[in-house]
């Protein structure tokens, strides 16, 4: 069947490389002040999170994270780790920030400019879904699946994936993960991004009351863009074990190979 | 068992073009080669170019900064970038309490001022609450007070080329590389000449109500760690505007002359310009 229209790949394909630059240049930007806190202020004192790195009682050096009142130890990964051979002290390492070295300057351009490609890309994806009744057809559960919920998270959970007629829709688990994504999780990461603006905070100041002040928009979209990871971790995974090549070629071609359900005799149904 | 698929062969050719596409995108290895190219640095800028833009199209000029109430304002108003000048023409100020200091209002202006902070506290006065967000992500709220950059800009009466107000600073971030005809320069310079904070603004930023120089935080005069005798307030960009240790207010048709061209100290080590995100 024919799944992905050409806007809707295309789309994709350029939100993946948008999120990749985002991501590594947002880590940078992290990186030159790697504290968060709640409000409109900095509480240096007591930050929501922090990721550092101090010397342990034998003297060792040791990168951190603090949540809370509680410390873990991170070496290799946050605060602590070493890139071509050398032992840097820095919140994300240096091979997962754009560019590499520490230079926010760099990472701020990397993020503005992709950040406008990912709006404008957005804004395409989300014109031509909601014209041509993909979004809805898409992203929302039709009234069946809402009644078989708890059946698909059962097969769900086992990777027993639809075939036949079922394939022919997104699951309502699909379904609603591809909700949350697009409608809320990507439009957040926008508003959280602007409302650490102080020209956007002048013209609109409501996107500061509804997310509780500058300091709250920084962290929230620290926490969005966790979840976003999470969202993408799981969504590589589920395109793997349910047809790698498959879902790759629907997703460059737009086509989709449906299986037809196999009987007992071996023979197909489709 | 025989599969039957309901699809043509699949287009093996566009696939692999497009995964080559994909992963020649993700490795990001080449980024720094493409950032540090001139090209590459001209296409980042866009999207500074892009945020100028519709920010000026959004923000109005009775757009205002969200003041805030005394008991917000942050108990340690953090000092950042230089906190004590090195400079022995400011420390001969600072150690006469800037008694004897002048600011210097010049270029291309009518009339030259030069106002002492005695005089600038005369002139109309404007007190604000405001949000001071750095450029590395942290906010701090600090009560400024000060005169309004426009009451000087009306005095000095600026001529119709004017477009941007150059602010020169009395701290010194690095030495230029000593050459010869440099070396014997000022004084108190180890090697080359120094090269002391520079900002810049547009007119726009300039006669915005919330644009002040402030001589008093949080109702005590400036400490030198947060740019006594006198500093920018620019509510609606980034810390690294917001210039301390003002000496000299130049009025200029470019900024062509200041510095390295990009009319700032850190906008010549790549920072933005317009650093109102």
């Amino acid at each position: 069947m024919f799944r992905h229209p050409l806007v809707i790949r295309v789309a994709h394909w350029i939100n993946v490389v948008c999120l990749a630059v985002l991501l590594m240049s947002g880590l940078q930007i992290f990186n030159a002040h790697p504290a968060l806190y709640w409000g409109s202020q900095s509480t240096f004192d007591t930050p929501a999170l922090a990721i550092t790195d101090d010397q342990t009682d034998s003297g060792a050096s040791r990168g951190i994270m603090q949540i809370g009142g509680h410390t873990f130890d991170t070496t290799g990964w946050l605060g602590l780790s070493t890139y071509q051979g050398e032992t840097l002290s820095r919140a994300f390492p240096a091979w997962i920030t754009l560019p590499a070295n520490q230079n926010l300057a760099q990472g701020r351009r990397w993020h503005f400019l992709f950040a406008w490609a990912f709006v404008i890309n957005g804004l395409i994806y989300l014109l031509y879904g909601i014209g041509s009744g993909q979004l809805r057809r898409r992203i929302i559960p039709d009234g069946d699946q809402i009644r078989h919920f708890g059946a698909s998270i059962r097969e769900h959970i086992l990777l027993r994936f639809p075939k036949g007629e079922e394939a022919r829709r997104y699951n309502v688990l699909q379904k609603l993960t591809y909700l949350v994504v697009v409608l809320v999780l990507l439009p957040m990461m926008l508003l959280t991004g602007l409302g650490m603006s102080p020209g956007v905070n002048a013209a609109f100041p409501v996107i500061l009351d509804v997310l509780g002040g500058r300091q709250s928009a920084r962290t929230l979209h620290f926490i969005t863009v966790n979840l976003l990871v999470l969202f993408v971790i799981v969504h590589v995974l589920l395109v793997i074990v349910s047809g790698l090549w498959n879902n790759m070629r629907s997703m460059v071609t737009g086509w989709y190979a449906i299986e037809g359900e196999t009987r007992r005799d071996g023979e197909i149904v489709r | 068992m025989k599969r039957r698929l309901t699809i043509p062969s699949p287009n093996r050719r566009g696939f692999l073009a497009g995964m080559a596409g994909l992963f020649g995108t993700a490795s990001l290895g080449g980024c720094d080669k493409i950032a540090n190219s001139a090209w590459g640095t001209r296409t980042l800028k866009a999207g500074e170019d892009a945020n100028l833009y519709v920010q000026r199209l959004l923000l109005t000029p009775s757009s205002l900064a969200r003041e805030f109430a005394e008991t917000d304002i942050s108990k340690w108003f953090k000092p950042n970038g230089t906190i004590d000048p090195e400079d022995t023409p400011y420390k001969a100020l600072a150690a006469k309490n800037f008694s004897t200091y002048t600011l210097r209002v010049d270029g291309l202006v009518e009339n030259s001022l030069d106002l002492s902070l005695d005089e600038l506290r005369t002139l109309p006065a404007r007190t604000q609450i405001t949000r001071h967000d750095c450029v590395e992500g942290w906010s701090a709220i600090g009560k400024w007070t000060g005169v309004p950059l426009a009451e000087l800009l009306k005095k000095a009466s600026l001529k119709p080329q004017a477009r941007y107000i150059v602010f020169h600073c009395a701290d010194t971030m690095e030495y230029a590389p000593a050459d010869a005809a440099d070396a014997q320069g000022d004084g108190d310079a180890p090697a080359g000449k120094p090269i002391r904070y520079y900002e810049s603004i547009d007119l726009t930023d300039a006669f915005h109500p919330q644009t002040i120089l402030a001589y008093d935080m949080n109702g005590h005069p400036l400490p030198i760690s947060n740019g006594a005798p006198l500093r920018l307030r620019v509510e609606r960009q980034l810390g690294y505007k917001q210039a301390k240790y003002i000496m000299r207010i130049e009025v200029t048709d470019s900024l062509g002359h200041v510095g390295q061209g990009n009319g700032g100290y850190w906008e010549d080590n790549g920072y933005e310009w317009y650093a109102g995100i």
